[in-house]
């Protein structure tokens, strides 16, 4: 199972082991990991799980759909080129070890 | 601080107050008991992506199981209450046990509306997760699915059923879908989607008796003609689950009644979610929601009321369906509104509707606009006051 860095917006960092499948989001929040609201339970409709991506692995990412570019286009935090839903990316081997940084607000 | 809060409702809006309550900095003890015996978990989806199989069980957990020891709140799943005291300050339950607080927090939620027929006894309703496994194990069964209420939950499982190639036919008693929320521009919208994925509308109409045959119903309708299935859902609506509150002699009306903090008439209870009636000043009304954004956002308001900070509830009001492409948005309440405008295209289901009252910007549903969505919900938030026939 993949292990996923995620960097709170204090700089406190959790490294998790993650199931296959899981999203982002769903690992933050469901191991408490602070500065990932969620408030859509998943559904790409409040973009509040904006996150942050390591850059040696934005290739590695499923492209973004028109949905979640919307999105993101909408963050309460400045949207950057390394900016995605948490959501919409799930855990993969290939994300082993992949840093997330979260932006301070959501 | 310290004390013992007990929470009574482990849906989102119980979930959250404990959640939020530790954020706080709550020292004292918290138990949260609940009639379901799940771990907490998401509602959603449960109409929507765990029917399809795109979610499992242990992707809509709030937190793993770990997190209740490391944050020491106690779960007491599987347990009814079935009284408060509110002068000796504790609960009991079915089984004869006694809860004591210092504090309690009602989030008991709503039960789903009966359905008024005779022969309804098998009629299946979504609420849980035991009721969303015991629909898609059916659902897998059935070949015809008829479905009584064309609102939000109604139309959610006729997409999944529809989706999965069933004979669906969904039954309304209003003269258009989702009649309560919706304008008849996206009534017509979601109408004709529907359509086109196969499911019969029967708008209208209503049940009037059902009559099981075999292993198979047959629906007798108000306009005289019958449709036959081999599952029936229900999704009428729901009544607030206020029985414990009203025994104990809380103010209840449509709900549980709350100040701006969340507490009901007696100050240390509190009530939050669907099962509380509080004055909203986006709906400039007292009303009940039921949405996750309501139930959380009104737990966040109790929780830190509860540690001292009093501030008073004011979230603009969001929710959400989606059915097949459709995903619609919605912002604010648009109740009583007085002009409408609509921007985007209709005919290629992009497009958002924004309403008026007085002048002023009330609420805005965006259907596949979400980038429409998060700007409405700051400029609602703003209290902006857009002139009614602006270009956008």
């Amino acid at each position: 199972m993949p292990t996923i860095t995620y960097v709170e917006p204090g700089g406190a960092q959790h490294t998790l082991t993650l199931p296959l499948g899981a999203t982002l989001m769903e690992g933050a929040v469901q191991n408490d990991v602070k500065g990932i609201l969620a408030e859509c339970g998943g559904s790409c409709m409040c973009a509040t799980c904006h996150v942050y991506i390591d850059e040696e692995f934005l290739d590695l990412l499923p492209d973004i759909e028109e949905e979640e570019a919307e999105m993101l286009e909408g963050t309460t935090a400045e949207r950057r080129p390394n900016s995605r839903l948490g959501c919409q990316v799930r855990v993969s081997n290939k994300l082993d070890g992949l840093i997330v940084r979260i932006p301070d607000r959501q | 601080m310290t004390g013992q809060v007990v929470i009574v409702g482990s849906g989102h809006a119980g979930f959250q107050a404990a959640a939020s309550l530790r954020e706080e900095g709550f020292a004292g003890g918290i138990t949260l008991v609940s009639a379901d015996d799940g771990l907490p978990s998401q509602k959603p989806p449960l109409s929507k992506g765990f029917l399809q199989g795109k979610q499992t069980e242990e992707s809509l957990l709030f937190r793993v199981p770990a997190w209740y020891e490391t944050n020491a709140v106690t779960l007491r799943l599987g347990v009814r209450v079935v009284q408060i005291d509110p002068l000796g300050s504790q609960l009991k339950t079915e089984t004869g046990d006694a809860i004591p607080y210092t504090h309690l927090i009602l989030a008991t939620g709503a039960a789903n509306r009966p359905l008024p027929c005779p022969g309804a006894d098998d009629v299946l309703y979504l609420r849980n997760l035991a009721d969303a496994r015991r629909i898609g194990a059916r659902l897998e069964q059935a070949r015809r699915v008829a479905i009584v209420g064309g609102g939000f939950i109604g139309l959610e499982l006729a997409a999944v059923a529809a989706e999965n190639r069933k004979t669906v036919t969904v039954v309304e008693a209003g003269s258009r879908l989702m009649e309560r929320v919706l304008p008849p521009v996206l009534s017509g919208v979601f109408r004709r989607v529907h359509e086109q994925q196969g499911v019969q509308i029967r708008l209208n109409t209503v049940a009037q008796c059902i009559e099981k045959q075999n292993e198979s119903y047959s629906i007798q309708l108000s306009d005289g003609q019958t449709v036959a299935a081999d599952l029936v859902l229900a999704g009428i609506g729901v009544i607030p689950e206020t029985n414990l509150a009203q025994a104990a002699g809380l103010v209840c009306d449509n709900g549980i009644v709350v100040n701006e903090y969340g507490q009901t008439s007696v100050s240390n209870i509190y009530a939050v979610g669907d099962c509380a009636n509080q004055y909203n000043p986006f709906a400039r009304r007292r009303l009940r929601l039921e949405s996750v954004q309501n139930a959380v956002d009104q737990a966040k308001t109790a929780a830190k009321h509860l540690m001292g900070e009093a501030h008073p509830y004011r979230v603009v009001p969001w929710f959400w369906t989606h059915q097949y492409h459709l995903k619609l948005q919605m912002a604010g309440i648009s109740a009583g509104y007085d002009q409408f405008s609509v921007a985007g295209n209709p005919e290629t289901d992009t497009f958002s509707v924004y309403y008026y009252a007085d002048g002023q910007l009330i609420a805005v549903d965006s259907l596949n606009r979400p980038g429409d969505h998060l700007k409405a919900r700051k400029l609602l938030e703003a209290g902006s006051c857009l002139p009614a026939h602006s270009e956008r």
